[in-house]
């Protein structure tokens, strides 16, 4: 058993916060680079070089990405050899977030109340934290800011065994035609097909963490991203909408076994602003 | 896109007529900060008649929540957020006055209409640039409703701000037009 002092989660995930929201993952500028020398449509083109110098801007000035600094939406994989001591583990990882988006000056964008008050908690917690017990005894903490406009754009579908393969392709592709501008495109898909109703959609928020290029093990589904990547970008959509070739820069499918009955699809929709920082403890 | 047109807001019904869908377009001058809550506020007051926090002849309005300044910038992170939230909104704001909307995302037949019938624009900003157009703010201050915080209404003053004609006054849809032209499936 290794004794791990919950304070000591604090100063990680106020850096987490800050970093995820002024520096883009490598593999994902890379891809944008390069769509912004392919991308045909002038006006696309020119939408793309904004996201180039933006990206330039915000990590020479620390400056957020985007205004939109998101739900702060963590995964944490903690070793099952760990001891969590010296308070509540919860408290201290929104302790971190309180303080990142405090100190970073990252926009607040969480209300207590989702219906009725509606207000502002004023910190951005609490945050959302998916937990999972893994051997060992370390602590991976993941975080992936995620901004409403393109949250706003993500979908469940309990489809039917019988739509098949294909029709959950045509499901997405459709549904990424119709986002249009909203989700801010080029998008990244997250795609999470089976397990049960909230299993998949954590399947599809999961999926936004991968690698660009790092396909599924399963050469059907590794087939499926494929497929579904090129037909996205064929419907002409455009980077934020306007018109081109460049609508995702990736589509990930995660699977997970499934009911005789049921065949869950969900679709998390990420924008260019990809996300995610992660450290090990 | 080489070429793009400088124009001042507020501005007036000329400007409106000659700027056409898949403008480059470069804005300076002062425009206006608003979100779900500051519309829902602001339309309030013209149906009961009251006086609006800002002269809305020839206005445009930014629909942003920028991120908090740090020391020594005159605003944070600025970039626009999804106008569709505002569509319900909108129609009511250009009958009285309103000629520029800035926003990422397409709008609903009634924004457009009002557009058209009134005459007004649409500019498409890029999402999640904030950084970038946050460089063309160069002046921000709360005007109303400070306690929205993010919110609250703000008068900018812009130069150069970029953004694209997506929508303009003669039924030019880039939202439209734009994918279809470059539509393979
Ligand atoms: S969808 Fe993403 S890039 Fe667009 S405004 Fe929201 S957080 Fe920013």
């Amino acid at each position: 058993m290794r004794d791990f002092n919950v304070s000591d989660v604090i100063e990680p995930v106020k850096k987490l916060c800050i970093e995820a929201n002024t520096i883009l993952p490598e593999d994902v500028k890379k891809k944008l680079l390069d769509a912004k020398e392919k991308e045909t449509s002038p006006v696309g083109k020119e939408v793309l070089a904004q996201i180039e110098e933006n990206m330039e801007i915000s990590a020479t000035e620390k400056l957020p990405l985007c205004q939109d600094t998101g739900f702060a939406v963590l995964f944490v994989e903690a070793g099952q050899d760990v001891h969590f001591v010296g308070g509540d583990i919860t408290d201290a990882i929104n302790e971190g977030v309180r303080q990142g988006y405090t100190d970073g000056y990252l926009r607040k964008s969480i209300v207590d109340d989702p219906v009725v008050e509606r207000k502002n908690t004023k910190d951005n917690t609490p945050a959302v934290i998916h937990w999972s017990i893994v051997p060992g005894d370390k602590v991976k903490i993941t975080v992936a800011p995620k901004g409403g406009g393109s949250e706003n754009m993500s979908t469940v579908k309990m489809m039917k065994p019988a739509d098949g393969l294909n029709g959950i392709k045509d499901f997405v592709v459709e549904w990424v035609r119709n986002a249009g501008g909203n989700p801010c495109p080029p998008v990244v898909v997250g795609v999470g097909v089976g397990g049960t109703f909230e299993k998949v959609a954590f399947l599809a928020k999961k999926a936004l963490l991968r690698d660009i290029g790092d396909r599924n093990p399963n050469p059907v589904f590794a087939d499926a991203e494929k497929e579904v990547l090129e037909r996205i970008n064929k419907t002409g959509v455009g980077p934020m909408g306007l018109g081109g070739k460049t609508t995702a820069l990736e589509v990930y499918f995660e699977t997970h076994p499934c009911h005789i009955a049921s065949m869950p699809v969900a679709i998390n929709v990420n924008c260019h602003a990809a996300r995610h920082q992660s450290v090990i403890l | 896109m080489s070429e793009r047109k400088k124009i001042t807001a507020p501005f007036a019904d000329e400007v409106v007529k000659e700027l056409k869908m898949g403008d480059g377009v470069l804005m300076s001058g002062v425009i206006y900060t608003a979100r779900d809550a500051a519309h829902k506020k602001l339309v309030e007051l013209i149906n009961e008649g009251k006086e609006l926090p800002f002269d809305m002849q020839g206005a445009v309005i930014y629909y942003v929540g920028p991120s908090p300044a740090p020391p020594g910038y005159a605003i944070g992170s600025a970039g626009p957020t999804t106008s569709y939230r505002m569509d319900p909104y909108a129609p009511l704001l250009i009958e009285h006055g309103m000629k520029g909307m800035i926003g990422k995302g397409q709008r609903n037949q009634a924004v457009l209409d009002a557009m058209q019938k009134y005459g007004a624009v649409y500019f498409a900003a890029t999402g999640g640039t904030a950084a970038l157009i946050a460089r063309s703010i160069k002046k921000a201050e709360v005007i109303a409703y400070p306690e929205l915080g993010a919110e609250a209404i703000r008068r900018l003053e812009v130069e150069d701000f970029p953004c694209i004609v997506a929508n303009d006054a003669h039924g030019g849809n880039l939202f439209a037009e734009g994918p279809e032209k470059y539509k393979e499936a």
